[in-house]
Order: structure tokens, then sequence, then C-alpha cells
């Protein structure tokens, strides 16, 4: 994973990347470059340390050990200059919950020391770009959770940021504000915004990463395109059944064989195969009878299983 | 290539043109609650009129500033000017700060950007000192229309007023930091209503007995009082600049702690 040439223009780096809270470590030696341009992800359950990481790359925690750079400077000693070229939607939206919509933008705009009125200019474009021009001169409280959302997304770009921190940009949204929220970081990526994310999602890191990394307990387990991911820590298809609580204890043996891998999770039975309908064929030759039979191809969720033997989202 | 990283965590200092975004912000809010922030400034007022005059009736000319006796009024007037400083300061860093401190999250946000903690510590502080400034200022106009202004050492009054509302917005905002919950107000309450009622502000402090005197000379009101009286009186001794000089060093103790605190909130 040394990449000496590209290294240099690394717009964040970081080797052996540490951090403590008291006897708890949150982040444990991490590795990761991450390329101007790039949409890069860090995908874990909660409490893996993604957040961690982010505070440290985004300056507001400084790391208890190890070498980081972003933007090619030194947290610890220009927290100031990164932080104006940052862009950073944090887990919890933060908005100022005292400003109307506008204002949020506007009073922002001017913490980056931006002139008044291409602050109030700034505001007009991002109402524009995350569709709440209507609701501009509301209060914030009132808006739903996807609106305070592509708001505090809007925050983000106010500085017109190189490098865009985005912590968990959908949890808690229903599907189509998550759609709707993706599309904008979509266009983002289209115009060349480099963006770190995190997410517990895996449908978002396939949807938007470009390469990701895989959290789990501090460490990074495992790291590449979310294709590469794939074809190197699973198969090709996935065949999931679902049987009857009962049903269950009889299952012994009657599995064996018919695929690569077999995981049995608590509520369904996964069967890691190249061929799904084979090896569900094979099972109803072996009188297996499974409630529901699905094939699917794998996903990123069925990668983490494989690397950590848990489901993302527990 | 880089250095590591192990070292001690480096302070960022404050930087006015940072601080000044914040002070922006709250003139933003305060743009469309104008009435909210000029309420705390009848309370003292309120004061003034009840007891310095009311009451005041009653007392005569009954207290000597100076060996020579005065109204009561002008005697308490200016205790109230030095009380609204404080007021104004204490709204703003206990009660507001705390909200954007613990609920609001606000400071969280502003971090993400060039601001640091001692740039949110200086904003808020400037605001609050704004405020208090404000209270004072008005309290000033309110005391020369009521002829209770007996030297032109009054002008000093509103800057003798700054120094009050910058010490104990200090303080305020160091004590927001240690609380925990809503609740915990009633403490800084009992703290307060005390400090307004006991610190010479309605009597001299020869009416206390020996060591009680000692005690009252502990609290920042009394020397803030003490401060504002000579000046509107035109009493002016060396003991002024005791009162200042106190209230100095607590403003530097308070932001001390309170950049302190901060970093270890908001910047784990």
């Amino acid at each position: 994973m040394v990449r000496s040439s590209t290294d240099a223009a690394a717009l964040v780096h970081a080797r052996g990347l540490t951090k403590h809270f008291g006897a708890l470590v949150a982040v444990n030696g991490i590795d990761f470059d991450v390329a101007r341009g790039e949409a890069f992800g860090f995908l874990g359950p909660n409490g893996a340390g993604k957040t961690s990481t982010m505070r440290m790359i985004n300056c507001v925690s400084a790391p208890s050990a190890g070498e980081l750079s972003v933007l090619g400077l030194n947290p610890v000693t220009d927290g100031p200059r990164i932080r104006a070229r940052l862009g950073v939607v944090p887990q919890a939206d933060t908005l100022d919950t005292e400003l109307r919509v506008d204002e949020n933008l506007y009073t922002y705009a001017r913490y980056f020391d931006m002139p008044r009125a291409l602050a109030r200019q700034r505001t007009r474009e991002l109402l524009e770009f995350v569709q709440l021009t209507d609701r501009a001169h509301d209060e914030v409280e009132p808006l739903s959770g996807g609106m305070k959302r592509r708001l505090t997304i809007a925050r983000a770009l106010v500085n017109e940021p190189e490098l865009l921190l985005l912590d968990e940009p959908t949890t808690g949204l229903d599907p189509q504000a998550r759609h709707l929220v993706w599309d904008r970081l979509y266009r983002l990526k289209q115009q060349g915004v480099t963006i770190v994310l995190t997410t517990h999602y895996m449908d978002e890191a396939e949807q938007l990463c470009d390469r990701l990394v895989i959290m789990d307990k501090a460490r990074i387990v495992a790291e590449g395109s979310p294709r590469r991911l794939i074809d190197e820590y699973s198969t090709r298809e996935v065949l999931e059944l679902r049987f009857a609580i009962d049903a269950r204890p009889g299952l012994d043996g009657k599995l064996a064989g018919v695929a690569d891998r077999v995981e049995l999770l608590p509520d369904r039975v996964l069967l890691y195969t190249h061929d799904g309908e084979a090896a569900a064929a094979a099972l109803h030759g072996r009188g297996v009878r499974p409630e529901s039979t699905l094939i699917r191809r794998s996903t990123l969720e069925d990668v983490f299983l494989r690397l950590t033997g848990r489901s993302l989202i527990e | 290539m880089i250095a590591s990283l192990i070292t001690r965590r480096r302070i960022q200092l404050p930087a006015a043109g940072r601080a000044a975004h914040l002070v922006e912000r709250n003139t933003v809010l305060y743009r469309r609650h104008w009435l909210l922030l000029v309420s705390g400034f009848f309370e003292p007022l309120l004061y003034l009129l009840a007891i310095g005059f009311g009451v005041g009736a009653l007392v005569g000319q009954s207290i000597t500033l100076n060996g020579r006796p005065v109204a009561y009024a002008v005697f308490v007037a200016p205790a109230m000017m030095a009380t609204s400083a404080m007021n104004g300061a204490v709204y703003e860093t206990a009660f507001n700060f705390f909200f954007k401190l613990k609920y609001s999250k606000l400071y969280d946000a502003v971090l993400a950007t060039p601001l640091g903690v001692a740039d949110v510590a200086l904003g808020e502080i400037t605001w609050a000192l704004f405020r208090g400034s404000l209270y004072a200022l008005g309290f000033l106009v309110a005391m020369a229309a009521l002829g209770l202004i007996k030297s032109w050492w009054a002008l000093l009054a509103l800057p003798a007023a700054m120094l009050i509302g910058f010490s104990f917005a200090a303080v305020g905002t160091a004590t927001s930091t240690f609380v925990r919950t809503w609740q915990d107000f009633d403490l800084v309450l009992i703290v307060m209503i005390p400090l307004f009622l006991f610190s010479a502000t309605f009597y001299p402090i020869t009416v206390y007995p020996g060591p009680l005197q000692a005690v009252v000379q502990f609290s920042p009101l009394y020397h803030g009082v003490s401060l504002v009286r000579s000046l509107t009186t035109g009493s002016i001794s060396p003991g002024l600049l005791v009162d200042a000089s106190y209230l100095v060093i607590l403003a530097f103790v308070g932001l001390a702690i309170a950049g302190r605190r901060m970093q270890r909130l908001l910047l784990k």
C-alpha cells in the first residue's frame, strides 16, 4: 500500500494515526491516503473509530500518536489555515437554531471571513443548490430531518471547500431524503470536490465511494474500491435462505459442500457461491425447503461479515 | 517528514478578526430580538426608583460621602449602574453561553471553521461586555437625567462599568463550563442574589462588623460598586486602583479557566 508517488499529492495522509481517550483506544494506528478528486469512505459499525478519525482530520481533536497531514499542513499547528479550506458535515446537525435558514449560511460564511456581499450571494446559490430557497426565512427547528441535513451540507459548502468531510451524512433519514442527499453529493463529486465520508450503510459506500477502508475495533481491516473488495472477500452471488424457526436444527449437514462458505445468521442463512441458481437447486435436491429464497449479488455487507464475523448494523 | 504529533497540543491564540465574526453572529440574532436585549436594563432602574427614591425619602441625608451628607438616591444609583453591567454580562455568559455550549452545539459548528476556542471565548465575552456596557450607558444617561451625577469623573464610570462587565463575563463563562443542567443555575442565583444585596449596594460597608467587612471585600461587585460610586460622586482616592486591580485579576483568572475548560469540552 506504499505509493510514494501519490503520497506527496495526497490531501490527507495518515501513518500510524492513533487516538486515545484515557484507557480507551478509539483509533489504533491506521494508515491511509486520500487523493485529490477522490471520494473516500470509512465503512464500519458504530464505535469503530470513524468519527474520531474525522475529528482529527477536521483539526478539532489532536492525534495521540502517529502522523497526520491535511492539505499538506500539520493539523496541530495549522488548524485555522486547514479548516479554512475544509467543509464539514458532522454526524449530528449543529445548525444555529436561534437563527433563520438563510442567516445560518450567511453567518457561517462570515466565520470564514467572506466579504458580506459574497456571503449573501453564496447563501442564495447554496439554498438553490439544496432546494431550500422557499424556506430561506424560516426558523431551523421546524424543518424536516432531510431538510436540516441539506442545510448542513449547504453550510459545509459555503467556503467552496477543497475537501468535504461528511460524518454519516444520511443516518436517520428516510429513503427519499437519503436519495436527495446522495444526488447532491454525487453532483459535488462530478464537480471534482474531494469527499471523505463515514457510513455504516454499505449501499451508501457503494454509491458514493471510489475507494474505501473498512474499519472495525479502531483498526482498518481492508482497503480498496467497493468492486475490488467484493471480488476479493466475497463470491459473485449470495443465496439467502429464511427458515421457519423450528426448521433450523434439521439443517445440520445438509448445507455442506453446496457453497464456498456458509454464514448462519440469527434470521437467515447465507450461502456464498459463484452460482446461486445451482446452489438452490442442489439444496432442493437434498430436501431443504426454506420459507423464502433470494439470490443476489454480493455487497460490502458480505465483505464486512467475512472480515469481522459480524453484521454492520447490529 | 512530518514531526511526530505526540508533542503537547498547542492552544490556538485568539485573533480579534476571527472573534469579531462571532460578535457579528449575535448582532444578526438580536437585530430581531432587540426587546430581549434591552429587557435586562430595567431591573436595576426599577430598584433605583423603588429603593433609591422610595426608601430614600425615609432615609433622608443620613449617608455621608467624603464627609458630606448625600441624598440616598445619589448613593444607590452608582451601585445599580454597576449591577446593570454585571447583569448584562452574566445573562449573556451564564444562560446564553450555556445554551450554545451544551444544547445548540453552536460552538461545535463554529470550531469547524477557522475559529478556535480562544476566538469563541473572546467573541462571546466581548459581546457580553458590549451588552453590559449598553446597560451601563443607558443607566448613566438615566442618572444624569435624574440629577444623580455629582462629578465630571462620572465620564470614567462607563469604562469602569465595562471593566465590571468584562470581569463578570469572564467569570460567568468559566462558571457555565461547569454547569451540567439548567437546575444548576439555581446555584448561580444563590450566589448572584446575595452578591447584589450585600455588596455595599444599599448601605455603606461600615454597617457590617469588622470580620464581615473583610468577607464583603471578596465580592467583585463590591469593588465594582466602589469604583462607580467614587466616580459618579467624585470621591477619588488611591483605593480605586485596588478595586480596578481586583476586577482585572478576576477577569484574567476567569478567562484562563474558561479557555482551559472549553478546550477540554470542545476539542476532545
